[in-house]
């Protein structure tokens, strides 16, 4: 279905990216997920194809746009694996872009330029205070001549364990949001990663916990300035949200596409499943469910192409999408019978890697939350429940 | 909750089930998951203990209970956190004992009905094909008389307790022109030449419990292994898929009353009182008590001689989409507080969802109520 948004180059980059995954990464993942192992040889083919430059527009990069990387992003998501795909946007989306935009020109060589070619992965350790949480960031920053010491913990790191180096944000002053942000290298003395058994999906993740004790980070291991980190994770958050939402309707879609084929050929009373009314719709609710989420999702895509604030937005299509992912995956594993609860069939590792991507980088809880806060700003026109015409309740 | 349908004596019955499965089971589940396999010891602990063969006879070592008795046991077995125990019981309980008990000769009985309930034999049943799943009358395996003998050539898939099994009631087709009524019931023990296990299948959820594929091959059993009349088998194992569907249904809304139990302890320890998540979990609570208490008034009208497939089946319905949407929000909202507790309750999560489609799925379900509707 064509989309508004993208022209004719996006959909030659749509169609390249397409076969390099149903031929490269499809076929290999069942063996990846069995053995919980990420792959660490796809970052460099996927460096050697030029994909991982996509985060970096200018010099070090292919100077693409947001819509390219949202072709390349969403049809990764049909590798069928949540795993994968959440491994490769670490890299790619979560820590790259921030080297790119804040590091220095050494810096950038340093840590980037490797990045981009795929000989080194990057891992971005941020976990902020969240609406139901409670716990403030786990990592305390203190500044000792030219090093800072850093002391803490944090589970559940994309890429911890095959990364070259980690962008952590730790606490450097009183406030929960004073964070700085530091380049921690691989082999720091006082960083320690451990691996981490596998969760409900997303099994070929490379997922790891940092401990890190007296840790001593060089002051030129910062990027931007201190106490600013807060302020530099939000600026990227609208773009997370949306490349989650797209990873979504990308997964969704891969589940439907198999339930079709499936309905196609399972004969059972003489004929296809899909001759039967109650699979035909069923097929059709799920079909539209995806586009429905897809069309939120490139709306937003949209305005963050056009440079315009995308928040309310990209929640809104991150908190459709991945329950659509859910219900859609969901409908894939019944269509397939006692075939979906055994693991021959992909599909109920869709199922479960669904859900992840539901609870990560952020719950549903907390999509609502920011979005509630903006009900009753501007676009809406409406007067809040606030003192002032247009305050936040 | 205590209830009015269970008296002193289901009660006495429910705290040695529920002592029985803390002591012996609930340690060690974690374990007997990751090795996808509970011992057999477990159903020979449970015939032992007479916790199988309450509703049965005494002339088999019953003690001619009532289906309550079976409630309890099943409420209990949820419990020890494994959706797969449940299920192997479902099977050694109540699946393969009603045809027998109903249709099978007194040697028949005695060497399968007494050792099943007393757990001494474990048993499965053979249904499934890979082409026939809801369409059961589409069955291949096929069975041909030949003297003194019958010969029995097919496979079978989607068998529980099929690995660990020393017997198979096994469903085949006896004639082929006649499509479901041509179908007889068959015994075959394991180890008869011709009869193999050829894989044990992985699978989502109820991963302890061992789910096989089946192959018979010019398999020879004595004609006297024939269950009750030939081409009656259809009609002799209906009552079994509807015990299937009922019992199946207290187990489904069991597990996961007890997934949510966990969860409200757990919430109440991470987040304290008035939690978000209050309103949808006050939801699914709600909803598994209608399925709960439709439950019990179903297993009250079959206690009463009724045969009531409308019930039966909305319960199954009813509680498998209760137990998934359940498990589902426990999962949701666990993941808020973090990974402490999440294996117990994403198991459930797993494990709950086959209720949907084993036993028949949500789908035929429908079919079935809407045929009895009159739609």
């Amino acid at each position: 279905m064509k989309h508004w948004l993208f022209e004719e180059e996006h959909e030659i980059l749509r169609k390249t990216v397409r076969r390099f995954v149903q031929k490269e990464i499809g076929p290999q993942v069942a063996a990846w997920e069995e053995a919980a192992r990420f792959p660490r040889e796809l970052f460099r083919r996927l460096g050697e194809l030029g994909f991982l430059g996509l985060a970096c527009p200018g010099e070090e990069g292919g100077g693409l746009d947001h819509p390219a990387q949202a072709v390349f992003l969403e049809e990764l998501a049909r590798c069928g694996s949540g795993g994968v795909w959440a491994s490769v946007c670490a890299h790619l989306v979560s820590a790259m872009p921030l080297v790119g935009r804040l590091g220095t020109g050494e810096q950038k060589e340093r840590f980037l330029t490797p990045a981009v070619r795929g000989e080194s992965v990057a891992a971005l350790a941020a976990v902020r205070q969240e609406a139901s949480r409670g716990d403030a960031c786990a990592v305390v920053a203190v500044r000792e001549g030219d090093h800072y010491v850093v002391n803490g913990t944090q589970t559940g790191v994309l890429n911890a364990g095959l990364a070259s180096y980690v962008v952590l944000a730790a606490r450097t002053g009183p406030a929960d949001g004073d964070l700085t942000l530091l380049v921690l290298e691989k082999g720091l003395p006082g960083l320690e990663v451990n691996g981490r058994r596998a969760g409900v999906g997303w099994h070929a993740a490379d997922l790891a916990d940092l401990a890190l004790t007296g840790c001593r980070v060089p002051v030129a291991g910062r990027l931007g300035e201190e106490n600013r980190g807060g302020t530099y994770l939000d600026e990227g958050l609208a773009w997370e949200r949306l490349v989650v939402a797209l990873g979504a309707v990308g997964a969704a879609d891969l589940a439907l596409t198999e339930a079709l084929q499936y309905a196609g050929q399972r004969v059972q009373f003489g004929r296809p499943l899909a001759k039967f009314q109650v699979i035909r719709h069923k097929l059709v609710d799920m079909a539209t469910a995806v586009e429905r989420a897809r069309a939120l999702t490139y709306h937003a895509l949209t305005r963050i192409a056009r440079g315009e604030d995308a928040g309310t937005e990209a929640a809104m299509a991150r908190l459709v999408a991945c329950q659509t992912g859910v219900a859609v995956a969901d409908e894939a594993l019944q269509i397939h019978g006692g075939y979906g609860y055994i693991t021959e069939f992909p599909v109920e590792r869709y199922w479960r890697d669904a859900r992840v991507a539901v609870s990560a980088g952020g719950s549903s809880g907390t999509m609502r939350e920011i979005i509630a806060g903006r009900l009753w700003e501007g676009s809406y026109g409406l007067q809040g429940p606030g003192e002032e015409v247009g305050g936040r309740p | 909750m205590g209830h009015y349908f269970f008296t002193a004596e289901h009660e006495e019955l429910r705290r040695a089930v529920r002592r029985f499965v803390s002591e012996e089971m609930r340690p060690e589940a974690e374990a007997w998951e990751e090795a996808e396999y509970f011992p057999d010891q477990v159903l020979h602990r449970l015939g032992e203990l007479g916790f199988l063969s309450l509703r049965y006879p005494a002339e088999y070592g019953g003690r001619s209970g009532d289906l309550f008795m079976s409630v309890v046991v099943f409420e209990e077995l949820a419990r020890c956190g494994l959706g797969a125990i449940p299920l192997a019981v479902l099977v050694q309980m109540e699946m393969v004992p009603p045809p027998v008990l109903r249709f099978g000769s007194e040697e028949q009985k005695a060497r399968y009905l007494g050792p099943c309930i007393r757990g001494e034999k474990i048993a499965c049943l053979g249904i499934t094909e890979p082409g026939a799943g809801s369409d059961v009358a589409a069955v291949q395996t096929r069975a041909v008389r030949d003297g003194g003998q019958w010969v029995i050539n097919g496979r079978k898939i989607f068998i529980t307790n099929g690995v660990r099994a020393d017997f198979i009631l096994l469903v085949a087709k006896t004639d082929p022109a006649k499509g479901h009524q041509g179908v007889s019931l068959f015994f075959v023990d394991k180890g008869t030449p011709g009869f193999a296990v050829t894989r044990k299948l992985k699978k989502l959820g109820m991963r302890s419990s061992d789910t096989a594929e089946l192959v018979f091959e010019d398999c020879r059993i004595p004609a006297g292994n024939l269950l009750g009349e030939e081409n009656k088998g259809f009609y002799q194992i209906m009552w079994e898929l509807q015990g299937e569907r009922l019992f199946g249904a207290v187990s489904a809304v069991a597990g996961a009353r007890y997934t949510l139990e966990r969860t409200l302890e757990l919430v109440k320890t991470r987040v304290g009182a008035g939690s978000p998540a209050g309103h949808q979990l006050a939801e699914r609570a709600a909803e598994l008590e209608a399925v709960r208490q439709l439950v019990y008034g179903t297993i009250w009208k079959v206690a009463h001689g009724e045969y009531p497939v409308k019930e039966i089946s909305m319960c199954k319905l009813a509680g498998a989409q209760a137990a998934c949407r359940a498990t589902d929000l426990a999962l949701e909202v666990l993941g808020e507080c973090g990974p402490t507790a999440e294996n117990a309750v994403q198991r459930s999560w797993r494990d709950a969802r086959l209720n949907r489609i084993g036993g028949g799925t949500d789908e035929i379900m429908k079919g079935i109520i809407a045929g009895l509707l009159e739609i």
